[in-house]
């Protein structure tokens, strides 16, 4: 019941600062606040104290560490089913943290209607936890599609000058893509219902389904534009730098933090596991893409002198790593893939609220007309450091313990394309410190006065910097909380166990604590 | 006839009687407010007395009519959806023409017709029904009597859709020359024994199916929709888009159904073929499109194309149930969202005579000047759309579960192509009304009363029931069939 609770919690918040900007305009933002910190301590409360200490099966409600089903459209056997286990507690985590940075970075910057705005940010929180805890498909499909309009509402009323196109653009892709999923979600339980002879939306039912090869690669193909879109992937990946350069700050934070996980999640906990063989056929197509997608993104990210843009193309080449560490399906790059999603998450939303701090006080992205800024604003030069150095994959911080993972499990895999895919550290050096040279070196602009970071902002910049740290150095709690879940879905896809001969370095390598 | 057929026929009873007493009430006193809550009572009360006439379904009332729950569902639909209509245009046809009274009458005649469309197992019954409708609304679309559009409008669709009918009608002689019969259910088994050749067989098919095709503007008929819906009042447009063809389009699936024409299977592909031009074309013709009412014109083609898809899929005997089940479902939730969308534009143009053409402008930052408004005009184009949390998601759902059902792979691939592009037009309503007001200098201020808004509110409450809880509609439709 409590992830209902959530959910309700955020909804209710959404509609509470919308209202209350009646009273005072200054007010949403701190509802809004409250109520994603309520929503936060609430969960982290309701976790059970005891995990199963057994190898987790996903088709046993028994094994998640929240389960709710309540019958909601019995005629086709569609449930509320909502279900949590490491995976999703470590999303919905990230999710509420990021959320909490997007309130800040918007605190000062909305001037028109910001009641509407932090309920809209509020609601795309509420879609985003409801996709990664919804286990019913129907009701997965409809988070999934219901999360956009809040966040097309956010680019079309509150984004920059060329905001409609990008709206739209963003609309249009992630919908086109659903209403195919949705086609392979009904071909899913149609199935079910031929084989089994119950009509059931639920993934728990669904797991395990003997699939015609050819209908079942077809209704894999559906799953997988969906996800791939809004992962982002080569060559799908065009809207994304449409949408993360128009849209305001705290619209870009969750964009980049959070609804590319989305992505990422639904390849690991639908595409894959449902369809394992028609998946494992597909991997060597998926894991080109991924690589050419890493490469791809790196080389058009050099390319740009907008800051934002710079950093959305970067989340093509990062999302790309992502893309192979699932695809070659072993322990270690799943491993990689989950701590890419979180570290991506934190040091890439980071760079967009630098970037939206940036256009706040200088009215332009454009790195042409920045410089120097450094020795104007030191905080924010220092800050900007850190994150870009993140992004590059410097060791002892999150990023790098992520892509090294999917490296070191590709390997295994596909050495060729680990080799191509490692390519993608040294493009990612080159563009983050042309960003740098760019945009904090060199010749200050004397006419040029802006305001350094005050304590709002430092204090949300502190708070992704100890995150990304910690995940460098002590990541092992967060693959520990996954660690049982891949295994799980891991036990799921036969003829995936090429790796198992590397579980033992493995170990040691994750407990050494790299 | 005795008591239980009466009570069969109890809806159209109540109809009647409640047009013989509007037209009483305007040979006494001429008062529009009072005319209108009449019209509203009688439309209710003929939707309220369904439930009694449920009772005693199926029951077969003369060879014309048939009263079963099929029929009762839809009717009480029209009704409802006629009351709506009366509701909405209170306000408007006042501000548009000099006397606005017989306007109602005309609504609740065509609602009649609609009704006896619902009822029809006979060939008579259903050429009563569509004449009754169609003739109403010649009248009501010219009604208006201040400007020249409604007059164009009218006269086009008076002689277009006049033609449909002869064409029908005619193509209803020749089957009648080769089977001797015109009840449904027996031209069906006469078309098994009968001698006639091949040829006449096919000419009288291809005759009725073009002017039913015509009243649901199912692309290659659909020229005349645009300019129609466009000249028509708004409210009429709505009533037009929505009851009009909901009844046709019941009216065909029930001579398809009890005359087993499923198992022809030229007839069945034909309809594929349109449906498939009609998502394609529909779609893309409403992208080009500034005027919200031309609009949703194409939009509704699109719609009657995705709801055609359910006579492919009843090729298949097994799929029939969910097929039928779903087109029902779409036509109720299609009927809400379009009464919805065409409200709000009557609503909008209600206080100004000389602003009846919508232009996306027009709307331009309405979310702010109108909140109420501009959330139902959202509910509506999402619902149009198919997102999730309204009715018409689940109408998709439906359509899709009975195309993978029967293996419709093509329809359903055009399905998927023709939502993607519609979700741009419609996208593109909302955006506009999200304009801020620095954006759109010049709009002039709408005023909406409360009873406007109330109803706005009603029509976004139905549109989000469906969408949210449709177990117990499903269940009744299930249980229909």
């Amino acid at each position: 019941m409590s992830m209902a609770v959530l959910i309700l919690l955020l909804l209710a918040g959404g509609v509470l600062a919308w209202q209350s900007e009646r009273i005072n305009p200054n007010l949403p933002r701190w509802v809004a606040l409250g109520s994603v910190v309520g929503s936060l301590v609430f969960l982290l409360l309701s976790i059970p104290a005891d995990q199963p200490v057994h190898l987790p099966n996903p088709g046993n409600p028994n094994d998640w560490m929240l389960y709710l089903k309540i019958d909601w459209i019995p005629r086709f056997g569609i449930a509320f089913e909502l279900a949590m286990d490491g995976l999703s507690l470590l999303l919905v985590v990230l999710t509420l943290l990021l959320g909490l940075i997007a309130i800040a970075s918007s605190w000062s910057e909305i001037d028109f209607k910001p009641g509407l705005f932090q309920a809209n940010l509020v609601w795309t929180l509420a879609g985003v936890c409801g996709v990664f805890l919804a286990v019913d498909l129907f009701l997965f499909f409809l988070f999934w599609e219901v999360m956009l309009i809040p966040m097309y509402l956010l680019i079309a009323i509150w984004g920059h000058e060329n905001k409609t196109y990008a709206a739209m653009k963003f609309f249009i892709f992630t919908q086109a893509s659903g209403l195919l999923m949705l086609v392979a979600i009904v071909v899913l339980a149609w199935q079910g219902l031929a084989s089994t002879g119950q009509l059931s939306f639920s993934y728990l039912d669904l797991l395990g389904l003997e699939l015609d090869p050819r209908l079942g690669y077809w209704t894999m193909l559906g799953f997988f534009l969906a996800f791939t879109v809004k992962l982002p992937a080569f060559p799908f990946h065009t809207w994304l730098p449409d949408a993360h350069t128009q849209a305001p700050t705290a619209g870009s934070v969750l964009l980049a933090g959070i609804l590319l996980k989305t992505g990422a999640y639904g390849l690991l906990r639908f595409c894959i596991p449902l369809f394992p063989e028609a998946s494992m056929e597909f991997a060597p197509i998926a894991m080109g893409l991924g690589a050419a997608g890493v490469i791809y993104g790196a080389i058009l990210a050099f390319a740009q002198s907008d800051f934002k843009r710079l950093v959305a193309y970067s989340s093509v080449s990062h999302m790309g790593f992502v893309l192979l560490g699932l695809y070659a399906w072993n322990q270690l790059a799943l491993q990689g893939a989950v701590m890419q999603m979180v570290a991506h998450g934190v040091s890439t939303a980071a760079l967009f609220m630098m970037a939206g701090a940036l256009q706040h006080r200088l009215h332009t992205r454009d790195m042409r007309r920045m410089g120097g800024l450094w020795h104007q604003a030191p905080r924010m030069g220092a800050c900007a450091m850190f994150f870009a150095v993140a992004s590059l994959g410097l060791p002892g911080l999150g990023n790098f313990v992520a892509e090294f993972l999917v490296l070191l499990g590709l390997f295994a895999v596909q050495p060729g394309l680990a080799v191509i895919a490692a390519l993608g550290l040294i493009t990612a050096a080159v563009y983050s410190l042309w960003m740098m040279q760019q945009a904090f070196q060199g010749t200050p602009d004397e006419q040029r006065k802006m305001p350094d970071f005050d304590t709002r902002e430092m204090l949300a910049m502190a708070a992704m910097m100890l995150a990304l740290i910690w995940l460098g150095l002590y990541p092992q709690p967060v693959l520990d909380l996954a660690q049982p879940v891949l295994d799980g879905l891991q036990q799921l896809v036969p003829g995936a166990d090429t790796v198992t001969a590397l579980e033992t370095p493995a170990n040691n390598l994750a407990g050494g604590g790299l | 006839m005795n008591l239980v057929d009466f009570q069969a026929l109890l809806p159209l009873i109540v109809l009647a009687f409640g047009a013989t007493a509007l037209m009483l009430q305007i040979a006494w006193v001429r008062d529009a407010q009072l005319t209108a809550a009449l019209a509203a009572l009688t439309l209710v009360l003929a939707a309220l007395s369904c439930g009694f006439a449920q009772e005693v379904a199926p029951r077969q009332v003369t060879p014309l009519l048939m009263a079963d729950r099929f029929a009762l569902v839809f009717c009480s639909l029209f009704c409802l959806a006629g009351a709506v209509t009366a509701l909405l245009s209170a306000d408007y046809v006042r501000q548009h023409g000099d006397q606005p009274e017989e306007f109602f009458l005309l609504l609740v005649l065509a609602t009649m017709g609609a009704c006896v469309l619902a009822y029809a197992v006979h060939v008579a019954g259903l050429i009563l029904g569509l004449e009754l409708l169609s003739v109403s609304l010649y009248a009501l679309i010219a009604y208006p009597n201040k400007s020249i559009l409604p007059l164009e409008a009218a006269a086009k669709y008076l002689v277009l859709s006049g033609a449909a009918s002869a064409t029908a009608l005619f193509g209803f002689a020749l089957l009648y020359a080769a089977t001797g019969t015109m009840e449904f259910a027996a031209l069906g088994q006469q078309l098994n024994i009968t001698s006639t050749s091949q040829g006449l067989l096919l000419t009288a098919a291809v005759m009725i199916f073009a002017g039913l095709a015509f009243k649901l503007s199912l692309v290659p008929f659909h020229l005349w929709t645009p300019d129609v819906y466009d000249g028509a009042p708004a409210p009429v447009t709505g009533f037009l888009a929505s009851v009009a063809k909901a009844a046709v389009f019941i009216v065909l699936l029930r001579l398809f159904l009890e005359a087993d024409l499923f198992r022809y299977r030229i007839l069945v592909e034909v309809t594929g073929l349109l449906a498939i031009l009609s998502m394609l074309a529909g779609n893309l013709l409403a992208l080009l499109q500034t005027n919200i009412k031309r609009m949703l014109a194409y939009s509704s083609i699109a719609h009657i194309g995705y709801l055609m898809i359910v006579f492919m899929v009843c090729f298949d005997p097994a799929n029939r149930a969910l097929a039928v089940e779903a087109a029902m479902y779409y036509l109720i939730a299609y009927t809400a969202t379009t009464l919805g969308a065409f409200g709000l534009l009557t609503l909008i143009c209600a206080d100004d005579s000389d602003r009846e053409n919508i232009q996306l402008q027009q709307i331009s930052g309405l979310f702010w000047r109108q909140p109420v408004l501009a959330s139902l005009l959202l509910v509506a184009l999402l619902s149009l759309a198919g997102i999730p949390l309204t009715a018409g998601f689940i109408a998709k759902f439906y359509l899709v579960s009975a195309a993978v059902s029967g293996h419709n792979w093509v329809l359903l691939f055009t399905l998927v192509v023709g939502s993607s592009i519609g979700i741009y037009y419609y996208l593109r309503v909302i955006y506009y009304m999200t304009r801020r007001p620095e954006e759109h200098p010049g709009v002039p201020e709408t005023k909406s009363g409360w009873r406007g808004s109330a109803l706005s509110l009603v029509l976004i409450a139905v549109i989000l029931w469906l969408g949210v809880a449709p177990e117990s509609l499903m269940h009744y439709l299930q249980s229909i069939l």
